[in-house]
């Protein structure tokens, strides 16, 4: 088979992984995505022997499965809005346009490009996490199955949301002072360092209607005992209402998002990148 | 299907070939700004034709409309016999881009990312016409064969620069749109980028290209384009613009060990005389036509005073 989909569709696939590789060999990259783990994991290692009140689960235990919620969601929010509008400026979507089925591999490749990130992302948690800390394990494979789908249904669920927020941002370095204060506000009432259950009522509301909170309940449920379920909204780890809401998200992220990119694309010029490169030589 | 309709209209426009490019009364308008107001151009297969024109006139407007990367306002476009606003993918492979500024994939090694982008072309060979290059031909074409395993930003400007062309080309396009493809270059990667120009022609490849340099409109074109205040006002090769330009001629000489200068707009009458008067002390006689700078320079200047229309029209009325 080597119709121009198929074609578009394993070039992607390679430039996925072609760009992992650039970023996993990048200081840059790796700093900013590696950084934030090192601080956390360092953090949670002086909060020994403090235990979640009312078990006897270790509060970094707690804090584990939210970092990896939290690393989820930054990948699909943060991560892709900010290589959108990045690309967009340097010219790599224009470069794409130019070339038949491009943006077919372009697309492709970020998605395997974010999933392999996210993923390692993850995975590096887990280790460090199980040398680290005293009693974290994981729940064998429904634990692995767990992480696994939790991890691929978060980005599908909140890249919508990253790409849309890279569309219409204009400048690359304007995406995180947009985004971070709203991204930092429904961390704080996601419970993902803290007992979500302990909020005001309405604020859990809020909280159970986006994906972060989700995300994080189902890394939570792959690693902790359900004798912490004492301290989440509902006693229960609702997988399947997780799924749901995730899923939600995705269809409707996804049905937005793909006009929103559309239009992002169509509106893509030489003179535009020319601006935006005039705009980037001035910043010096 | 698009070459039948191309050829189909072939009897009608410009001879000597099939027009791949063609476009009648293209007009764009930002808001209450005129950016072009009726742009006529047609290219054959495999004819180099060069748009010049001072900053702002449209150039890089009218191409990317051609690429189908903008929406026209108004007006006829058709390469390769289809609308560029909405040509399919199979169409999109028979072009090739270089547009003006790109400095995206700078961690990819420059063999890296021309193997990626060819990779998108193989299913669009055709008969004649295999797609895509082989990327050791092209770079070695290019002449990057030795920054082959370079990270591209490592790349010097003249470099990158050739790299961009070399992505334009990977396709074996039958239209290239090069948008001054060569700041940067120095003499030599500019003579190169010449004979590789010469080089796609002989291959039926059309290219529309822009550029400030007048000289190389001059040793590149089979044709010439002045494009000034969103208007073609004037066309045709450069020795045809330049005789349309009633400059004058600068004559140079010497006698008696001086060297003289005149400036007349009859050079042959003015020399007869000179030679008559004093024809055994005159010696070193150069004669200096009115270039196709000089024309460039009147054609555009006349826009600038306002009066590109009848600059247009007077130009047409003296092609006639």
């Amino acid at each position: 088979m080597n119709t121009p989909a198929l074609t578009a569709l394993r070039a992607g696939l390679a430039r996925g992984v072609t760009e992992f590789r650039h970023s996993m060999t990048s200081k840059d990259d790796l700093l900013s995505h590696f950084g934030m783990i090192v601080v956390f994991v360092a953090v949670s290692l002086m909060m020994r022997g403090r235990h979640v009140a009312g078990t006897d689960v270790p509060i970094a235990n707690m804090w584990m499965p939210g970092l990896m919620g939290l690393t989820v969601s930054i990948s699909g929010v943060l991560t892709v809005a900010s290589l959108l509008a990045t690309e967009r400026e340097d010219g790599t979507l224009l470069r794409a346009k130019a070339v038949p089925k491009g943006m077919v591999g372009y697309l492709v490749g970020k998605a395997v490009h974010i999933v392999l990130v996210t993923a390692s992302l993850v995975a590096v948690l887990v280790v460090l996490a199980t040398l680290l800390l005293d009693g974290f394990t994981m729940g064998g494979p429904v634990g692995w199955a767990t992480v696994a789908w939790v991890t691929v249904l978060g980005l599908l669920a909140t890249a919508p949301l990253g790409a849309v927020a890279g569309s219409l941002i204009t400048s690359p370095r304007a995406v995180m002072s947009v985004l971070m204060l709203p991204f930092m506000a429904v961390m704080g009432i996601s419970g993902v360092f803290y007992q979500a259950g302990s909020l005001p009522e309405w604020m859990q509301w809020i909280a159970q209607a986006l994906p972060l909170y989700w995300i994080a309940l189902g890394m939570r449920s792959a690693f902790l005992p359900d004798s912490m379920l004492v301290v989440e909204i509902v006693q229960s780890w609702r997988l399947d209402q997780a799924a749901l809401v995730l899923a939600a998200w995705a269809v409707a992220g996804f049905l937005v998002a793909v006009p929103v990119l559309r239009r992002m694309a169509r509106r893509q010029s030489g003179a535009r990148v020319e601006a935006g490169r005039r705009r980037a030589m001035q910043r010096g | 299907m698009v070459d039948e309709d191309t050829r189909a209209e072939a009897p009608s426009g410009a001879p000597g070939g099939a027009a791949a490019i063609e476009v009648s009364g293209l007009r764009m308008r930002y808001g209450d700004h005129d950016v072009l107001c009726g742009v006529d151009l047609r290219a054959r297969r495999g004819e180099v034709v060069v748009v010049l024109g001072p900053n702002g006139a449209g150039k890089t407007t009218t191409v990317e409309i051609l690429e189908g990367f903008r929406a026209r306002s108004a007006g006829e476009v058709a390469v390769l016999g289809a609308d560029p606003a909405t040509g399919d993918e199979r169409w999109r492979a028979r072009l090739g881009v270089v547009m003006q500024s790109w400095r995206d994939h700078g961690r990819w090694r420059v063999d890296e990312l021309l193997a990626h982008v060819a990779r998108f072309y193989a299913p669009y060979s055709e008969p004649g016409r295999v797609r895509p290059r082989p990327v050791d031909e092209l770079l070695e074409t290019v002449g990057l064969t030795d920054c082959a395993r370079r990270r591209i930003n490592t790349l010097s400007g003249g470099q990158r620069r050739r790299l961009d062309v070399a992505i334009g080309i990977v396709g074996r396009p039958e239209v290239l749109f090069l948008d001054e493809p060569t700041a940067g270059f120095d003499p030599e990667a500019r003579r190169d980028f010449h004979d590789l120009v010469h080089g796609l022609a002989d291959e039926d490849t059309t290219v529309l290209l822009t550029t400030h340099d007048l000289d190389e409109a001059e040793k590149l074109a089979d044709r010439i384009l002045i494009l000034a205040g969103g208007r073609v006002v004037a066309q045709g090769t450069a020795d045809q613009l330049a005789a349309q330009v009633p400059a004058d001629a600068e004559v140079k000489w010497t006698r008696g060990g001086q060297r003289f200068v005149h400036s007349t707009p009859d050079a042959t009458a003015f020399l007869r005389g000179l030679l008559a008067d004093s024809g055994d002390e005159v010696a070193g006689i150069e004669v200096r036509r009115a270039s196709l700078e000089d024309a460039y320079m009147t054609l555009v200047h006349r826009h600038e005073t306002g009066d590109a229309r009848a600059a247009a029209s007077a130009f047409a009325e003296e092609v006639r």
